[in-house]
């Protein structure tokens, strides 16, 4: 294990952009994406108030969820000071969520939604996501060039897409250690963005759900370490 | 009550048994034990007892006698209580399944040989549902099952019809049971039992331990006031014969380091050939394959020598118990699963491969040779590296003084009482009040505050949030006359399916296929055990590794399952850890430094070791007894810095990370460390020799107490092991459900992570309940940080420096795991990167 802990101490190092098309896409290492050329930051999967949903089943995970998660959102928008913020889907984990949402969390994304244009792009949790929180809602989208929407397509694509919906995570093996961390996944076509909420799991890109989205199984994953994004080719990648 | 405890005429004229008992034994030639006749009284008295006697002794029939007697009586008197009572007469719990197996036969025999009409029936998870529900209203006179069992049993509605009977509870293995969370959660379903059946008399069987009044006070209500006994009587059996041990003395060279006590094959080999039935036993499954291997390899006499460990399919390890119990072994290779009281032949030696690491442990283990009582059992101590020479040689000598180092019974844990309570309401309307004064009668929550009950109530409840959203959701809800109750009966579904204190590792069959093939042929493919999914997320297809006696090669993961081919390797690509999972135990290192310090005791130790420490001490120092030595050094291009603390490879992984944090923040720039059992070397790219010389280290600082403050706080927020340690605290609490094989892949997205609890709860509720249960389970478990908090209380103005120019003798061992070792927790960030680097390089045109 020598010469590990030398590298921990280096300064992270600036994080490679990835292309797509010809648009220049930033990843966070929040778990957003910085648009440059439109000044707009992408996020997906937020899954508000997926706590309490748990809860009303009896598993009482820690009510925090979704305030956390408006923290980071809070820190990306502080950071990038963006035009424009587009939630990619599945921002509220249920059609019930809005009603257990805390009054100083629903005041907090109204904040959010004045600060910026903000679009709620609906996904398969949130088919109608509530309207009194600000912003405007919308099926799918585009941006430049760029196609917005919840689920990725399959198969041959035609024009460069950027989505959410499967959760991605990648796990890398070193040193008899195994290692796995919510990652963007990009094969040049189509981007994945990883979940962006507090209590968010993950599917492997190695699994099944990935095969139409990457038909031809190569790709490019930028995994989300504790201090810096890490770009890392598919091959390399574990099941 | 002190008052009550036996008549001294009992003692000098003790009972005689009753017919047939008495019949019975002299027919088998025997007479009653004294500790037999005594315990009996006792329990004939009403009186419970705790029963401390050595394998072999008659410990368990002594156990079942006074059960048997009454029972016996009642049948004859034709008493109609059978009418009365719809639960069992007798329960017996044990540890292990298989003992509970075991132990049915073994009482079965008297019965059968008395005829009396007594039935027995056992009852584990293994017990076929039909079987279970006609037990509940048609119980065996007596019933063996498990603590998970018997805490299931008691949160039926009807749980106090099935224990209002109960004359007799008898705990087997009671120091084992004892000291783990199991034992917590028997502790209280005791203190429920004795609600139910306020008469029932306990009787505890165990080993020798350390500090018996805590086992006694266990068997007893507790906090009842003052003028009642908080302490069972104590009944002792004879002491067996003193063990006769000796210690391997090889003509190979002994190791510097490592475990695999590789060098000493053919002495065990051989030694094999002059016993009968021999039992080896080691530390690790991975250890107990490749002992398994190395003897077969020199098998020229092709002695039956067999492999026995708990990841084995279970109907090989039937095969090999069966064919040891009918004489037809002459060696097993074995893990702990043999370490407890199953009786299975006629075993002439135990061998203990690699250090024993605690003084009762090797005692247990030598118990298993010879359970005739009147000789002396026979062992032999393998030490796999020079450190385990003297350890070893501590080990015997404490054995031969009868000194115990067990563990005693487990405190209170937080997670144990939430699954309680909810176990408690699922059984029916509760009193908070009651419920608390239950709770503290049992002897491991003895000192719980009404505050810390409340907070568990609230836990169970809501979740315990300080933050009261969850009120319309909570499990429990309190009627209008102040009496709890289940919200909803799938709660007491939810209870049922996460029973227990267990929280296994996740495990993977391991199929048999034939090469290069992904998928199992059919239905066929020999399933060959089980193996941890951990181990196997290592492996890259096409990759050898060691398993069930054989050479495989890894050919992929089909859903639960690891398919893997036979290979033709001669040794498997992927070694295992090879260490032990037991620390060292205190008592011992304690020993092992006194060894060190006098330089008189080493004539016992082989010629190489006394060689090795007589070097250490013209070159370098040899610390005295309460001292800590520490060592800097240049070597190659870095400067290393090793301590000999002697607690154990968890504390000294602990003591590495705090220290690297340390270290990092004084700008000396380590770089990594390694943590064996016995010292810690950690290495950097500043001469840590003349920053202590020039005072700009301090060593006295390096190693303050207040390292477990702050810095032990920043580390804990990232820890993976304290994020393992907190999964299996939400689990048992009941907090996240248990993910059983085939439903963890069901659903195309995702199970909850609890690492995404812990972050999030870290950062709002620092003093949640499953953060202090976690906590406390890090003081003692992967963490060792209690162990760690002694050790630097212990050295605390006692460090003495050396500073040398190149390597000691003493720290050639642990500088020969580096790069052995798994690399551990903060170096995660460093792995990633270095996937990365990789890579450099290579382009997106690529894809």
């Amino acid at each position: 294990m020598s010469e590990i802990l030398q590298q921990t101490s280096a300064e992270p190092t600036a994080v490679e952009s990835i292309k797509l098309g010809d648009t220049q896409l930033v990843p966070d290492l929040s778990g957003a994406l910085w648009l440059p050329d439109t000044r707009t930051v992408l996020v997906a999967d937020l899954h508000f108030e997926k706590g309490s949903s748990f809860a009303a089943k009896g598993v009482h995970l820690p009510p925090y969820d979704t305030g956390s998660t408006l923290t980071m959102l809070e820190q990306v928008v502080a950071r990038y000071a963006p035009d424009r913020m587009i939630s990619l889907g599945d921002s509220f984990h249920d059609d019930t969520s809005r009603a257990r949402m805390s009054q100083v969390d629903v005041e907090r994304i109204r904040v959010l939604t004045g600060r910026t244009e903000f679009i709620w792009i609906t996904g398969n949790h949130d088919t109608s996501p509530p309207e009194d929180l600000g912003g405007t809602i919308a099926g799918q989208l585009t941006i430049g060039e760029l196609n917005l929407q919840h689920e990725p397509s399959g198969g041959l694509s035609f024009s460069p897409e950027v989505s959410g919906h499967l959760h991605p995570v990648a796990a890398v093996s070193r040193r008899g250690r195994r290692l796995r961390r919510r990652c963007f996944a990009c094969d040049g076509a189509r981007l994945v963005m990883p979940a962006f909420g507090a209590f968010t799991g993950g599917l492997n890109v190695m699994s099944e759900a990935f095969y139409p989205v990457f038909p031809n199984g190569k790709f490019w994953v930028w995994m989300l370490g504790r201090e810096a994004v890490y770009k890392i080719h598919s091959r390399h990648l574990r099941a | 009550m002190r008052q009550d405890t036996l008549p001294m005429a009992d003692l000098f004229d003790p009972p005689s048994l009753p017919e047939p008992f008495a019949g019975w034994f002299t027919a088998r030639g025997w007479s009653p034990r004294d500790h037999q006749l005594e315990l009996w009284a006792h329990a004939k008295a009403g009186r419970s007892a705790l029963l401390i006697a050595p394998t072999g002794g008659g410990k368990t029939l002594a156990g079942f006698l006074p059960s048997l007697i009454e029972l016996a009586a009642e049948k004859e008197a034709g008493v109609k209580l059978a009418q009365t009572r719809r639960g069992p007469h007798t329960l017996y719990i044990s540890p292990l399944k298989a003992l509970a197996v075991d132990v049915a036969r073994n009482v079965e025999a008297p019965i059968n040989e008395m005829k009396l009409p007594i039935k027995v029936e056992t009852r584990t998870g293994d017990t076929p549902q039909s079987k279970r529900s006609r037990q509940k209203h048609n119980a065996p006179d007596i019933l063996m099952t498990t603590p998970e069992q018997i805490s299931l049993l008691l949160a039926y509605g009807d749980a106090e019809h099935f224990f209002a009977g109960v004359r007799f509870l008898i705990f087997d293995e009671l120091h084992a049971l004892s000291p783990s969370k199991r034992g917590a959660l028997l502790s209280l379903c005791l203190a429920r039992i004795l609600r139910h059946a306020p008469g029932a008399v306990r009787i505890g069987l165990s080993a020798t331990v350390a500090e018996p009044d805590r086992l006694r006070g266990w068997l007893m209500p507790q906090n009842q006031g003052a003028g009642s006994a908080s302490r069972s009587e104590l009944v002792l059996g004879q002491p067996g014969s003193t063990p006769d041990i000796s210690i391997l003395k090889s003509k190979e060279r002994v190791p510097w380091s490592g475990h695999t006590t590789r060098y000493a094959m053919s002495d065990v080999y051989q030694t094999i050939g002059q016993h009968n039935m021999v039992l080896i036993f080691v530390n690790t499954r991975s250890q107990a394959e490749l002992t398994f291997q190395g003897l077969w390899a020199i098998n020229e006499d092709d002695l039956p020598i067999a492999l026995h460990h708990g990841s084995l399919d279970r109907g090989q390890r039937r095969k090999v118990e069966s064919a040891m119990a009918a004489g037809k072994l002459r060696a097993v290779v074995c893990t702990s699963t043999l370490d407890l009281g199953i009786d299975w032949g006629d075993v002439d030696l135990v061998i203990t491969l690699g250090a024993p690491k605690g003084a009762s442990r090797l005692m247990q283990r030598i118990g298993r040779a010879n359970h005739r009582f009147d000789e002396p059992s026979k062992a032999l101590l393998v030490p796999s590296n020079r450190f385990e020479v003297l350890e070893c040689e501590a080990a015997k000598e404490a054995a031969e003084g009868n000194q115990q180092d067990t563990e005693p019974p487990t405190e209170m844990k937080l997670d144990v009482l939430a699954q309680h309570i909810l176990s408690m309401a699922c059984a029916g309307l509760f009193s908070a009040d009651a419920l608390y004064d239950e709770i503290r009668s049992a002897y491991a929550y003895r000192a719980l505050t009404r505050e810390q009950f409340d907070h568990a109530l609230q836990f169970v409840s809501t979740g315990g949030y300080a933050l009261k959203t969850y009120e319309r959701y909570a499990k429990l809800k309190q009627n209008p006359d102040g009496l709890w109750r289940l919200s909803h009966p799938r709660f007491a579904q939810q209870y049922r399916m996460n029973v227990g204190t267990i929280v296994e590792a996740a495990m993977l069959k391991v199929r048999l296929v034939s090469r290069g093939r992904r998928k199992p042929l059919g239905r066929g493919g020999k399933i060959l055990g089980e193996i941890e999914e951990s181990f196997i997320d290592q492996l890259t297809p096409g990759e050898t590794f060691l398993f069930a006696g054989q050479i495989l090669r890894f050919e992929g993961l089909n859903e639960l399952t690891a398919l893997a081919s036979r290979s033709n390797a001669e040794d498997p690509q992927i070694p295992a850890y090879m260490g032990g999972k037991f620390p060292l135990s205190t008592y011992l290192a304690d020993r092992v430094r006194a060894m060190l310090a006098s330089p008189d005791q080493w004539r016992r130790l082989p010629p190489q070791v006394r060689e090795w420490l007589t070097i250490q001490q013209i070159k370098s120092v040899l610390p005295k007894r309460d001292q800590m030595l520490v060592e800097t050094f240049p070597r190659g291009h870095k400067h290393y810095l090793i301590c000999y603390p002697f607690e154990g490879r968890l504390a000294h992984q602990t003591l590495g990370m705090l220290l690297t944090r340390r270290l990092e923040r004084m700008r000396a720039r380590p770089m990594g460390f390694v943590a064996s059992e016995y010292a810690m070397a950690i290495w950097g790219l500043r001469d840590l020799s003349l920053m202590i010389e020039s005072g700009k280290l301090s060593l006295a600082q390096l190693f303050e107490e207040d390292m477990l403050g702050d810095d032990l706080d920043a580390w804990l927020a990232e820890s993976s092991l304290m994020k393992r340690t907190f999964k299996n605290c939400a689990i048992i609490s009941g907090l996240i459900e248990r993910r059983y094989p085939g439903q963890e892949k069901s659903g195309r997205q995702v199970t909850f992570s609890s690492d995404l609890i812990y972050d999030v709860l870290h950062e709002h509720e620092p003093n949640h309940l499953l953060l202090q249960a976690a906590w406390d389970d890090a003081a003692t478990g992967l963490l060792d940080i209690r162990r760690l908090g002694g050790l630097l209380t212990r050295v605390k103005g006692k460090i003495v420096h050396c500073a040398l120019d190149q390597v000691s003798p003493l720290a050639v061992p642990v500088m020969l795991e580096i790069g052995k070792e798994p690399v551990h927790g903060e170096a995660d960030e460093s792995l990633l990167a270095e996937a990365e680097a990789m890579l450099a390089g290579e382009a997106m045109a690529g894809v």
